[in-house]
């Protein structure tokens, strides 16, 4: 377990040593965002994040870890400051980055299958060759045989799925999971959570994750980047070195998570109180 | 309904105004009356007369063309209210008036301009369908969900694109208000052709009314009533196809 402290001059530094040998997708420079002139929502939030890695923002609410994703997906344009992915800025939405929905966002009136190759269908692709794309994501999530179902004849588990199929299907770099799990019962989520684990061994992509979930965040994350409220900074940064290559289950037994876990919390507790 | 734990359909409640008429009729209670089976038997008399046959065409082809007139400049007005903020700041007041307002009084300045023919029924069904159909558009668009906006941008839709999806999102709505305009339009014909009064079933109206044919005028109104529920039960079916995803909205 490795944990650092950073004060705010100390923002910018190299994280732990382990990862100085990784590169960087995503670099994140200085961003400041600022909702109506007067509300503070992200203050001096330099990062970088690692190719391949899963990290997770973790905060309680109103430390504008969506914010933060939505400017990292081009979905929100930062008050000042600079996103960097593979080198080149970030003016908008891009091909290189999938965002995954807190609601889902699937559109009620398409199949499962048409969902899931909708990113696709966007770029143009042929409708073979999209469908056939589109079916081996929906295979690969675990919703084969759902295909032409429609989304009101899922569950809200199933419905994430489809969600995250239509993310992998576009091959982008990076998956942009916003609160993926929050909408979903908790039998459920720790499904979801053991297949994400699975998922990740089979797609080798970089994974962003904002959740409020402290067990959450350590179960699955490569590294942990805690947000502090009002004004959203970072607070601190936490590398779990959690062995995830067994049973997914038996990782919820290890000392190394259960005691991350106490000591996130000893962190966060200060911001809820 | 239910009547001692027998379950009746709702239309019984038709029987007993049709069996109250025909004894209002029978015992000429009232002088505009007749009994509801000599309205009844002169419907094959309305109908089969060449006067009908040319009412019903000219009737349709209005009413068509205001409708249709009506939904897309409806949906346009609708698309625009609820996309641009400043356009709805402009339009949502007279919108509003125009769909409270008794239209009918109008009529005659739309006679005016457009002269005693087909164009005025045309404009006055679209002056009676168009108001509700931009309204709920508007609602159903302003109801799009966020973050299937959201989604469109994140996986790089087209600004046409997205604006299939809000379409797609707003359609249940849309098809609420050609519903209602459908019904609404209905009334604009007759209004209209009540008013011009030498066109299509307007004329026919005067017609049996000034030659005291009750009974052949209360048969007309029955075919009136009988295509306005009709055309108002297929855009219901037609609604009911699309329900699916309506509810499935939070």
């Amino acid at each position: 377990m490795n944990v650092t402290h950073l004060s705010e001059s100390r923002a910018h530094s190299a994280p732990a040593a382990g990862d100085a040998a990784r590169d960087a997708i995503i670099e994140v420079e200085g961003i400041h965002k600022i909702y109506g002139g007067s509300v503070t929502a992200l203050e001096n939030i330099n990062l970088d994040f690692h190719r391949g890695a899963l990290t997770s923002l973790l905060g309680p609410s109103g430390c504008g870890k969506t914010t933060l994703l939505k400017i990292l997906a081009g979905l929100l344009q930062p008050t000042s400051g600079e996103v960097r992915v593979n080198g080149t800025p970030v003016t908008g939405p891009g091909p290189e980055r999938a965002f995954v929905f807190q609601d889902f966002a699937l559109m009620p009136w398409a199949t499962v299958l048409r969902n899931a190759a909708y990113g696709l269908e966007l770029r143009g692709v042929s409708l073979r060759e999209r469908e056939e794309r589109a079916r081996h994501y929906i295979d690969e999530v675990g919703l084969s045989g759902f295909e032409d179902k429609y989304p009101h004849e899922l569950s809200g588990g199933m419905r994430q799925r489809v969600g995250l199929a239509r993310a992998l299907a576009v091959d982008a770099d990076v998956l942009l999971m916003d609160e993926p799990f929050s909408a979903v019962d908790e039998q459920t989520r720790r499904k979801f959570q053991e297949d994400l684990i699975r998922l990740r061994e089979i797609e080798k992509k970089t994974f962003l994750l904002v959740t409020h979930s402290i067990e959450e965040a350590v179960y699955l994350s490569d590294r942990i980047v805690l947000l502090s409220p009002r004004p959203g900074r970072v607070a601190q940064i936490v590398t779990p070195e959690i062995d995830r290559s067994g049973d997914p289950d038996a990782i919820r037994r290890t000392p190394e998570y259960l005691d991350l876990i106490d000591e996130i919390w000893a962190g966060l507790r200060t911001y809820v109180e | 309904m239910e009547i001692y734990g027998y379950r009746v359909p709702a239309a019984a409640a038709l029987i007993v105004w049709v069996v109250i008429w025909e004894i209002v009729g029978r015992f000429d209670l009232l002088l505009m009356f007749p009994p509801f089976t000599e309205v009844l038997a002169s419907l094959p008399d309305v109908i089969g007369t060449p006067s009908f046959a040319e009412a019903a065409r000219i009737t349709v082809v209005s009413y068509l063309a205001g409708l249709a007139l009506a939904i897309v400049v409806g949906i346009g007005i609708g698309l625009l209210m609820g996309l641009v903020k400043r356009a709805d700041q402009i339009l949502n007041m007279w919108v509003n008036i125009f769909l409270s307002a008794p239209l009918s009084a109008l009529v005659p300045v739309i006679m005016i301009l457009f002269g005693m023919g087909s164009p005025t029924v045309v404009a006055t069904v679209f002056m009676f369908a168009v108001w509700i159909i931009a309204l709920d558009t508007r609602a159903g668009v302003l109801h799009a969900s966020p973050s299937l906006l959201e989604m469109g941008r994140a996986f790089g839709a087209s600004r046409g694109q997205r604006l299939k999806l809000i379409l797609l999102s707003a359609l249940p709505e849309i098809l609420a208000g050609i519903r209602l305009g459908v019904i609404r339009g209905v009334k604009g014909v007759v209004i209209g052709q009540l008013l011009v009064s030498i066109i299509g079933v307007g004329a026919l109206f005067s017609l049996y009314s000034q030659n005291f044919l009750m009974a052949h005028f209360w048969a007309l109104i029955l075919i009136l009533f009988a295509f306005a529920l009709s055309l108002a039960e297929l855009i219901n079916r037609l609604e009911a196809r699309v329900e699916y995803y309506a509810g499935s909205r939070s």
